[in-house]
């Protein structure tokens, strides 16, 4: 078993091919895709925050003391399309307001004048344009408001009976882990794409050398050389875990942490138990690709299963960004699900629950040692090897 | 020393009778040839010796072991030079060698004395230490040899060994199975080609269409037969020339 380990080591480390995408592009993809997503994000919604907004009226003569107070604030007056509902849908401009020839007539009478936000929200981008201009005229309609109760000799406060505030308790490494919250995802995917071509390599690699025959004729029971085929693709995927982890710390010092008022919670000692958690999926993951290749007669067909197995380590991240619940005992238990929400914990910088740890550490390897068991009987299949024919 | 009775194998649910109750023995210091047409059930044969493939009914014994209780006894007795070569590109053609003789358990010593012993044996030296990737197909041969050979079993199992090599490499290969042969061991090899049996076997085990045609050694054939030369023989024997020449 141990001569079947060495010889796949030494010969898929011989492979360029798998050393770079192992080792070289592996670990190196996450952090890099991180720090440029976070970085850009950052700036993005600072020049949308501090640039001047420009803002296109409609029948902005029927509100001249509106209008100039959105100057007063920095809004940037301009002349509105000749078709401002189609102005918007071909993204010509993000957002339009409109003032309606009637808002005079009913402000003179005190009623609610109608104002109009010309938007398409679906288009994620208009969001924040939407909200400065919700909040410049929402300031303007409560000066308003409370001169008209003043000049009636009314306490504007009567109005607000609730005196609203929310009070964050959240620290900068929570918000932080909020950020994070794909950072699970980019550790497991490591410890798939790290195992990925060893195990085709291994086994529909070695089918389409026709190696495979002249291999199992040796004196030793089969399950023992998937055994050690098992090992060798393991041990690369925790070698892209260990070099993902590392990447992943330094990548931290490169964020604009301190602009978003975050603090991240991923030094070497929380890296070290990340590893710890997610060791036993490197052997899940193994496993179930050395499953999936075994049946595939070629290399190439064994490549085109792995695109789907990507998106396993996928759905426990996908379930916790569409129901964002508290962490739950059960969910140490499930496999995959138990990484994503203790690496969260984590970087948030809460404390470790052990208990939990070992579920995770525990339920995983014992969905690994069956799938493990499962690829070593598919060895002892007589068929298993000439299906090739 | 290989027995086989009445070895049945059905491939396709039973639809083809890929081996149709084979019987044959070989003897330890003899070259026993499985003569036969492409696709006369020769590989399947050999597969079930070498524990590939379970037979259906029949029964075998090597060295008095039989493959289908004892498949790990039975690969350990034998050598086996199967009909995909299956070299590692990425290896030289020493490690190779040493990966089988790992697997076979044996020492590091014992390793490098053997690869040693091949490698004047076969002639590898000019290529022992280079990546099989590029290897010629006499090359590739040698290595599979080696590497089959390596913990000296006493049994030797060749499918279709001279296949694709040139008649310098061929001639080299058959004065190698006839020092085996020398040394008391067991050789067994299937061919479709005439002038191999001819010129190599003791024993002759002529197997068309799953069955036994006829066996025995190569006068005994001519005489069985009545013709002048083999491969007259053999085209009476097996009924007629088809996949001969292929």
């Amino acid at each position: 078993m141990i001569a079947v380990w060495l010889k796949e080591v030494i010969d898929n480390l011989r492979d360029r091919r798998v050393v770079l995408s192992t080792l070289v592009f592996g670990p190196l993809f996450g952090p890099a895709l991180l720090v440029a997503m976070l970085s850009f994000a950052e700036k993005q919604t600072a020049e949308r925050l501090e640039s001047a907004l420009e803002l296109p009226v409609v029948g902005a003569e029927h509100a001249p003391n509106l209008i100039g107070y959105l100057e007063r604030q920095g809004v940037i007056i301009k002349e509105a399309p000749e078709d401002p509902e189609a102005a918007i849908k071909s993204e010509a401009e993000e957002v339009i307001l409109r003032i309606p020839a009637d808002f005079a007539e009913h402000w003179e009478a005190g009623r609610s004048a109608p104002i109009e936000i010309l938007a398409d929200q679906s288009r994620r981008y208009s969001g924040t344009t939407i909200s400065r201009l919700r909040g410049y005229l929402g300031s303007y309609g409560r000066t308003i408001g409370q001169l008209r109760l003043i000049m009636r000799g009314v306490d504007p406060t009567l109005t607000r009976p609730l005196n609203i505030q929310t009070v964050d308790l959240s620290t900068p490494e929570a918000r932080g882990g909020m950020v994070l919250s794909f950072l699970p995802y980019f550790i497991l995917i490591m410890v798939f794409v790290g195992s990925m071509h060893m195990a085709t390599d291994t086994t529909a690699g070695e089918r389409e050398r026709k190696s495979l025959e002249p291999l199992l004729i040796n004196p030793l029971p089969r399950w023992q050389i998937m055994a050690g085929k098992l090992a060798a693709t393991t041990t690369f995927g925790l070698a892209t875990l260990v070099l993902g982890l590392v990447a992943f710390v330094f990548a931290m010092g490169f964020l604009p942490l301190d602009n978003m008022n975050m603090a991240l919670n991923l030094d070497f000692k929380v890296a070290a138990w990340v590893f710890v958690m997610t060791a036993p999926a490197a052997l899940l993951a193994a496993a179930l690709l050395t499953i999936l290749a075994s049946f595939a007669k070629t290399y190439r067909e064994a490549q085109s299963y792995m695109g789907m197995v990507v998106l396993v380590p996928m759905l426990p991240s996908i379930y916790i960004l569409i129901n964002p619940t508290k962490a739950e005992q059960w969910m140490a238990m499930v496999p995959l699900l138990s990484q994503n929400v203790l690496i969260l914990e984590l970087v948030r910088g809460e404390p470790i629950n052990f208990v939990w740890v070992g579920l995770c550490v525990g339920t995983t390897t014992l969905l690994a040692g069956v799938l493990a068991t499962i690829a070593g009987t598919l060895y002892s299949r007589p068929n298993l090897i000439f299906t090739s024919d | 020393m290989i027995e086989v009775q009445e070895l049945v194998k059905t491939f396709n649910k039973g639809k083809v009778r890929a081996v149709d109750g084979v019987s044959f023995s070989a003897k330890d210091g003899q070259i026993t040839g499985l003569l036969g047409p492409n696709g006369a059930g020769k590989t399947t044969t050999l597969r079930m010796l070498y524990t590939l493939l379970p037979p259906e009914t029949g029964r075998m014994t090597i060295d008095g072991i039989n493959p289908t209780n004892d498949s790990v006894g039975v690969k350990r007795a034998i050598g086996v030079v199967p009909d995909s070569r299956g070299l590692y590109d990425r290896l030289t053609a020493k490690e190779n060698i040493a990966y089988f003789g790992r697997l076979h358990g044996l020492s590091q010593s014992r390793i490098d004395q053997q690869i040693q012993k091949f490698c004047d044996v076969l002639d590898m030296h000019d290529f022992i230490d280079r990546k099989t990737n590029g290897f010629s197909q006499g090359q590739r041969v040698k290595v599979a040899i080696a590497r089959a050979l390596i913990h000296d079993p006493k049994t030797v199992l060749l499918d279709e060994p001279t296949n694709g090599l040139d008649v310098m490499t061929t001639r080299a290969l058959r004065e190698f199975l006839r020092g085996l042969k020398a040394e008391g061991r067991c050789v067994v090899l299937s061919t479709h080609i005439m002038q191999e049996v001819a010129a190599l076997c003791d024993h002759i085990v002529i197997i068309a269409k799953g069955k036994v045609a006829a066996q025995g050694s190569a006068a005994q054939l001519l005489a069985k037969s009545g013709r002048d030369t083999l491969e007259d023989a053999f085209v009476q024997l097996i009924g007629s020339d088809e996949g001969l020449l292929s």
